[in-house]
């Protein structure tokens, strides 16, 4: 192996000048003290190899040893991966020592001495490629099939395979035959460069199927697929974190990775408070099981904030292989931006737009576009769902990480400061936001056999009232009250009873967090109803304290669950309120 | 200074405002090392060339200068007889007491796991409405008031220092006016509390650059308390826009590509790094910081607000409230992200919902005041609406007034019914029922 000395330092940025061949992105360990410090190469420019340092380099000294690995960043890859809590280079947390993280202690992310229960799927003789699935094992009710390595290249001959029992990790699971007769041993375990995306599948076709969230102004008004891509920019104060949160909770998928990417502590450990507790909506168990997270926050090495995301990645891709719904949420893309400005900046490079580096945009791009509903070779189905929030500085939407995902992301849920002064939460802007997926044909064929065919034209129906009410208050801000007819008023408060009911919801309320799709169907006739009758007002104080009433019962049908004792009364009150003024 | 064994090096090759550079063999990066006497940090290496950043500015310092390395990095002792003191941003006495005995540590040490915190549940009140109500604190959290220069910003942290229930009070205080300095003395002094109370200041009559230290002493002080001993400790850190202003001057002097505002790329980790050591541990201890940020012209989107309100939990405006001539906390823009960890469970159950609701009459008031001023007639909702704000304005939110989060919401309610109808201040039902016109 090549070994290196130090020759310069700046903040993590180190020189390294080498005795011996390296390759870009190569990792290696610098000796700083009695510890080794994990690096990456970046660049090489002569005999200089800049390497970044993924921790403090305080004390590191001129003439310290280099040892590079031959490989680059990598995952390690089996069962186990579930309920843990890495950080960005995959260390499992919980597996170090102290209340403070020491710089150089690394560890292995898999339990070596647990026993899997194995079920072998392929037989002696089957021809297999990279991918294939060899057998499975039960990892908290998932069925996690274990694979033959996606580095194998080509066909191979299964020439043995493990029988039912119980294994760990590290045993020979098969023995595959390549193409040249040479036998390879296969184990549970495998690895796999962050950086490259695994590509073992054998078609990527758009994305269709609903992935239901259970916030309806996602769910009903702006939709995301299986396999779909989405992002969520907002100012600070917004409610981003809480509108990921809920639909890490609530959204119907196999698998959810939370890639903590440089964002605050404490809400990292809010998560580690609740999804231990918090039942899966859908099957009913622990949230934490079905839950990988991948906490880099704001004070941890910027480095190894831009090694988390693809962590995270590499992992969701790994369990799409296996046939599963993935959910992928990164919190926040902006902060692994900031951490490419950074290393950009202290190697000199000529600078873009805000001083990022000039290939942000195509980073960014290349990143999201591992995300994906795939067929694999065997026919099944699996799919990678990204949703991304971005930090936008001082809330301007026009700058260059927002920019580059948007050119991106097929979902756009734009939070708004003006609805979060307001209250009005989730602040999404439902006129600035938009989902492509509901002009997709092969959505609006899965969406109209799934709840109705009409649903598509209803829901755009909601943004042209919702555009209208918009414009009318414009109206009545220059004009005034009085100086607009009533039937503007009408109109007015009509989209604000979509704002109030549908697209309005309270996180923290036990009822109102989760809207099932069955219940959002309801709630959007009931909305439909009030939106399609014809009111009969004098003034229009008359309107407004009228739709107040309607709202208020709206909103406690609600907090109410569904189809219960109190749901009914509160919409019989509604119809009596209804017919009141209705004419005909 | 230097003591036998250690070289002495006296060939500078380069000095700008904030640097100087030498020929120098084992070096450590990070490490200190004495510039003439002047304290000084190795900031970059390149061969045997070391750049060494000088706190106090090069001022004065000739080529022959003679340069010491010291071996470690900046450090402070800790230990209890902390408590009481007044320090530079080097940790020396300057109250004219003695040096402080204790175990040496690094600053910047490491962070805390984040599987070992704790998640923050425990309340901080103030007895001001405008935070306890509408955006409680939680020991642990991490919050800045966003203010202009002129408001009273330091008057409202002093206030609410002496007002929480905390075991040690730390003031790190950054470009400091020597009469805020004062201040700050006198309020500790007359509310005889000067031994929970620890200062780290840097006045505007000391170097810029020195700053860079002050927050890192602060809160090393501060890990020690809430690590070693478990106690409660609330870090104050005044004026986080200055020490922002420092780390741009030292990235300038190193020639660093400059991010938005003229701002080192790096400004989200720099600041992270030090709220970041806001926590609750397990055991009881914890770090609280409430921070001051001052804006230019309230303008938020400047690069120092921003950033610092996305690693900060919340943050506070300061507002006068010319309906009744008095300062308030901001119900708008200032936000609390931990209040939900503890309003309605630490408190009443009808926290949120009547919060929630007194802020969005508030608002409808503000747009009542804007059609007012526009010159349109306004409703009768409208003007109850103006009522009502005039009177919670100066009732609960105005920060003289110094009740309990249980009074805060019955003179909420009270209100409510004074002005409106059940249906008209959309709180759900149940609590609806429990609560109003009782």
């Amino acid at each position: 192996m090549t070994t290196g000395k130090v020759k310069g330092i700046i903040s993590n940025l180190v020189t390294v000048v080498a005795d011996g061949p390296v390759a870009q992105n190569e990792i290696c360990y610098i000796g700083v003290g009695d510890k080794k410090l994990m690096a990456e190469v970046i660049k090489v420019t002569g005999e200089n190899i800049f390497a970044q340092v993924f921790e403090s380099t305080r004390g590191m000294k001129v003439g310290d040893s280099v040892e590079f690995t031959g490989h680059m960043l990598e995952v390690t890859l089996g069962p186990g991966l579930l309920s843990r809590n890495y950080d960005g280079l995959q260390n499992d947390l919980d597996k170090l020592t102290g209340v403070f993280l020491q710089r150089g202690e690394y560890n292995f992310p898999l339990d070596k001495d647990k026993k899997w229960h194995f079920e072998p799927i392929a037989k002696v003789g089957d021809k297999v490629e990279a991918a294939a699935w060899l057998g499975e094992v039960d990892e908290n009710h998932q069925p996690h099939k274990i694979m033959v390595p996606f580095v194998f290249e080509g066909t191979y001959t299964v020439k043995s395979i493990a029988k039912a029992g119980e294994y760990t990790i590290e045993d020979e699971m098969a023995i595959l035959t390549d193409a040249e007769g040479k036998d390879h041993v296969v184990t549970m375990v495998q690895k796999w460069p962050v950086k490259k995306a695994i590509l073992a599948y054998r078609e990527k076709p758009r994305p269709f199927k609903l992935l239901e969230t259970g916030v309806r102004t996602i769910d009903t008004a702006n939709p995301i697929c299986e396999g779909g891509t989405g992002f969520i920019p907002g100012p600070f104060g917004t409610g981003k974190t809480v509108l990921q949160h809920a639909i890490s909770k609530q959204a119907e998928a196999d698998i959810v990775i939370i890639a903590a990417c440089g964002e605050r502590a404490n809400e990292v450990v809010e998560t580690f408070t609740e999804f231990p507790e918090l039942e899966d909506p859908h099957t009913g168990r622990k949230l934490m099981e079905r839950t990988i997270i991948i906490a880099n926050t704001s004070n941890m090495p910027v480095a190894s904030r831009e090694a988390s995301v693809y962590t995270s990645m590499t992992i969701a891709e790994y369990y799409r292989s296996m046939g599963l719904r993935v959910l992928l949420m990164a919190d926040s893309t902006s902060r692994w931006a900031q951490a490419l400005r950074e290393m950009s900046n202290r190697m000199e490079e000529l600078p873009g737009q805000d001083a990022f580096p000039m290939d942000l945009s195509a980073i960014i791009g290349a990143f999201y576009a591992r995300a994906g509903y795939v067929y694999l070779n065997n026919g099944k189905t699996g799919s990678v769902t990204f949703l991304g929030t971005v930090s936008p500085a001082g809330g301007n939407l026009k700058e260059p990480v927002t920019e580059g995902t948007k050119k991106v992301a097929r979902c756009f849920y734009a939070l708004e400061q003006a609805r979060a002064d307001h209250k009005r939460y989730p602040a999404v802007n439902p006129i600035d936001s938009y989902s492509k997926y509901l002009e997709y044909p092969e959505f609006q064929a899965y969406i109209a056999n799934l709840i109705d065919d009409q649903w598509i034209g209803k829901v755009n129906e909601l943004k042209t009232y919702l555009q209208r009410g918009k414009e009318i208050q414009e109206q009545i801000n220059i004009l005034g009250d009085d100086g607009v007819p009533v039937d503007y008023h009408e109109e007015f408060w009509k989209s604000e009873v979509i704002d109030f009911v549908i697209l309005q919801q309270d996180a923290f309320d036990k009822i109102d967090a989760v809207t099932p799709l069955e219940r959002q169907r309801y709630m959007l006739d009931v909305v439909m109803t009030i939106l399609h009758s014809d009111y009969d007002f004098d003034n229009f104080n008359d309107v407004m304290d009228y739709f107040k009433r309607v709202i208020n019962l709206c909103k406690q049908m609600n907090y109410s669950e569904f189809q219960s004792d109190d749901f009914k009364n509160y919409e019989k009150k509604l119809h009596d309120l209804l017919a009141e003024k209705q004419i005909a | 200074m230097a003591k036998a064994f250690q070289k002495i090096y006296t060939e500078i090759t380069a000095i700008t405002k904030a640097t100087c550079t030498l020929k120098a063999e084992g070096v450590g990066n990070e490490e200190l090392a004495t510039v003439n006497g002047k304290l000084a940090q190795v900031v970059k290496i390149m061969g045997n060339e070391v750049t060494l950043q000088v706190f106090q500015g090069t001022e004065g310092i000739p080529t022959n200068a003679e340069v010491v390395f010291l071996g470690k990095a900046p450090s402070l002792k800790v230990s209890d007889q902390l408590a009481g003191r007044f320090f530079n941003a080097y940790g020396k006495p300057i109250d004219g007491g003695p040096e402080v005995e204790g175990k040496e540590v690094e600053l910047g040490g490491p962070s805390v796991n984040p599987v070992r915190r704790k998640q923050p549940s425990e309340l901080i009140a103030t007895g001001i409405a405008g935070i306890d109500l509408n955006n409680t604190l939680v020991s642990g959290q991490k919050i800045p008031f966003f203010a202009d220069p002129d408001q009273p910003y330091n008057q409202v942290m002093a206030n609410v220092a002496l007002r929480a229930e905390v075991d040690k009070i730390i003031l790190g205080g950054m470009g400091l006016t020597n009469d805020d300095y004062l201040y700050f003395k006198n309020v500790f002094a007359n509310a005889g509390v000067l031994d929970r109370i620890v200062s780290f200041v840097n006045t505007t009559e000391n170097p810029a650059v020195e700053r860079l230290l002050i927050p890192d002493m602060a809160l090393t002080a501060a890990e020690y308390f809430a690590v070693e001993k478990h106690e409660k400790v609330l870090v104050l850190l005044t004026d986080m826009t200055l020490y922002a202003d420092a780390l741009a001057i030292v990235s300038n002097r190193m020639d660093q590509i400059p991010s938005k505002d003229s701002m080192p790329g790096s400004l989200y980790s720099d600041l992270a790094k030090i709220y970041e050591k806001a926590v609750q541990f397990p055991d009881g201890g914890s770090i609280t910081i409430i921070a001051v940020t001052t804006l230019s012209g309230g303008d938020i989107t400047h690069a120092i607000p921003d950033n610092t309100g996305y690693i900060t939990e919340g943050q506070l405006y300061l507002r006068r409230d010319t309906e009744i001539g008095k300062v308030i906390v901001d119900p708008f823009r200032s936000l609390s992200r931990l209040k939900q960890l503890v309003a309605g469970k630490k408190t009443r159950e009808d926290h949120s919902q009547v919060m929630n609701a007194a802020i969005r009459l508030y608002a409808d008031a503000a747009n009542a005041k804007t059609k007012q001023e526009n010159g349109f007639d306004l409703t009768d909702y409208d003007n109850r609406c103006l009522d009502f704000a005039k009177e919670y304005s100066n009732d609960i939110l105005a920060i003289d007034v110094n009740i309990n989060t249980t009074e805060m919401l019955d003179i909420a309610w009270k209100l409510f019914g004074k002005y409106f109808q059940p249906e008209e201040v959309n709180i759900k039902q149940s609590i609806l029922e429990k609560y109003w016109n009782k």
